[in-house]
Parts: C-alpha cells; sequence; structure tokens
C-alpha cells in the first residue's frame, strides 16, 4: 500500500513540477505548484512527518501561494510569448540539470545507503517536534520570529509609494 | 518492491533539478520565483526523507525553519517585484537590463 502510493504521490509531485514550468500562462503555473505542494505533502505523510505535512499545505499552498496569485492579478501579467525563449537557454537549462543529476546520482550510487538503514520508527507529529523546537532549538524559534519581523516592516517598506 | 531513503532522494533530485531547469529558461521573474520555491521544496523533501531514515528528528525542524524563512523571503521578494513592476511596467528580466532604474 505504502509503495503505491509513494508512486502514485512522487509521479504526481513530478508531473506538476513540471507543468509549472512547462506552462506560458503564470496563473496555472501558480495552481500547478499548489498541487506540487499538496502532493508533496502527501509524500511528507508517507514519511510520517504529519506535522510539516499539515504545516506545507496551510503555510505554502495557503499562505505563500496566495500571495503569489495576489500578486500575479494585482500586475496582471500577459502570458510568455513563444519567441521570448530562446532555444541556447532552453540549451543552457538541460545541460545544468543534467549535470546536477549526474552530480547527485552519482553521490547517491556511491554512498550506498539502503543496505544499511533499518525499520525507522520515527514519528514527526506536533508533540514531538514542538518539545525539540522548545528546548534544543529554542534560540533559533526565537531568532526566527525576529526574522519574520523584518520581514513584514520590509514588504511594509518596500510597497510604499514614495520612499521619502 | 521497497521504497527506501534512496528512491525519495532520487525524487528530491528530479524535482531540484526541474526547478533549475525553469529558473534559467523562463523569462518572467514571477514564475522565476516559483521555480525557486520548487527547488526550496525539493531540499525539503530531502531533509525529511533523511530525518526519517536515521530516526533523528533535527531534519524535520531544519525545514519547519525553512518553511518560515521561504515565507519571510517571498514576502519580502514579492513587495520587491511589485515596486520594480511599478517604476518599469514589466516582469521579463530580458527587458531588465541597467543598473539604474
Amino acid at each position: 500500500m505504502q509503495d503505491i502510493l509513494f508512486i502514485l504521490f512522487s509521479l504526481l509531485t513530478l508531473v506538476f513540477g513540471i507543468l509549472v514550468v512547462a506552462n506560458r500562462n503564470p496563473v496555472t503555473s501558480a495552481l500547478f505548484l499548489v498541487a506540487t505542494i499538496v502532493s508533496m505533502s502527501g509524500l511528507f505523510v508517507l514519511l510520517n512527518a504529519f506535522f510539516l505535512a499539515a504545516v506545507q499545505i496551510l503555510v505554502y499552498a495557503g499562505a505563500v501561494m496566495v500571495l503569489f496569485l495576489f500578486v500575479i492579478m494585482l500586475l496582471d501579467l500577459p502570458a510568455e510569448e513563444k519567441k521570448s525563449i530562446k532555444a541556447f537557454s532552453v540549451i543552457a537549462g538541460f545541460i545544468s540539470a543534467g549535470g546536477v543529476v549526474a552530480i547527485f546520482s552519482s553521490a547517491l550510487n556511491r554512498a550506498g545507503m539502503s543496505a544499511h538503514l533499518g525499520d525507522p520508527q520515527l514519528v514527526g507529529d506536533t508533540e514531538s517536534l514542538g518539545k525539540l523546537l522548545f528546548t534544543d532549538y529554542v534560540l533559533p524559534f526565537e531568532v526566527l520570529s525576529v526574522l519574520l519581523l523584518v520581514a513584514v516592516v520590509g514588504a511594509i517598506l518596500l510597497s510604499k509609494k514614495n520612499l521619502n | 518492491m521497497n521504497f527506501g531513503l534512496e528512491q525519495y532522494l532520487m525524487v528530491s533530485m528530479l524535482l531540484f533539478s526541474i526547478g533549475l531547469v525553469g529558473v534559467i529558461v523562463r523569462r518572467n521573474l514571477l514564475v522565476i520565483y516559483m521555480c525557486l520555491e520548487l527547488m526550496l521544496n525539493a531540499a525539503n523533501l530531502a531533509f525529511v526523507s533523511i530525518s526519517r531514515f536515521t530516526n533523528h528528528l533535527d531534519g524535520q525542524i531544519m525545514v519547519f525553519f525553512i518553511i518560515t524563512v521561504a515565507a519571510a523571503e517571498v514576502a519580502v521578494g514579492l513587495a520587491l517585484i511589485v515596486a520594480l513592476f511599478r517604476r518599469r511596467q514589466t516582469a521579463n528580466v530580458q527587458d531588465l537590463n541597467s543598473l539604474k532604474l
């Protein structure tokens, strides 16, 4: 059952990811990105990261993507014309992506990880994550709140009409 | 067939390279930004799968932080894009070729 779900969710993630890149209309791209994120949170559930799956849907598919769609519709962007995409950049993109795939897969082959992995029992629910977050990682957590405050102030400042 | 860490890392790698292709090929600033999000998500998937298969929760904490930083980054980045669009009336990266606005 888990294997079927893994194949299903990973295929959905990859297909929607390809559609994000291949689509010429920014609004459809954004909606396919939402679909990618939702199917990726399915993968998170398969990995026992329940809290992160919920956060992924709430924060990414909820807040971040709404912000994206809002800006796309605010700016009223036209669909990208076909001629604006140059053959040179397509070739460069595929060469660099092929390089990344080659490097990572050779690293995966050399590591040979699957041999010494037992049956993991880890469960990333809210309780265990919260315990860790408020004991070992409390300083980064507080720093993060300052970062969010800075981002709020920065976003408001940048969106003012005249900066004087 | 039993799916393990290697398969999850493979999916993460493919998603990362899809995002990379998008960043290089696409010419729309917002779509490039979305492809960057795709690459961040691929890194998240790698973190979560390694965290699961090594029995440490630290990877999931890291993903939690990454998601928060990405949200902050999106807020500031989109504000920058809107400000840029107000000045130049374009979101095409090939029209943005001068240092002075």
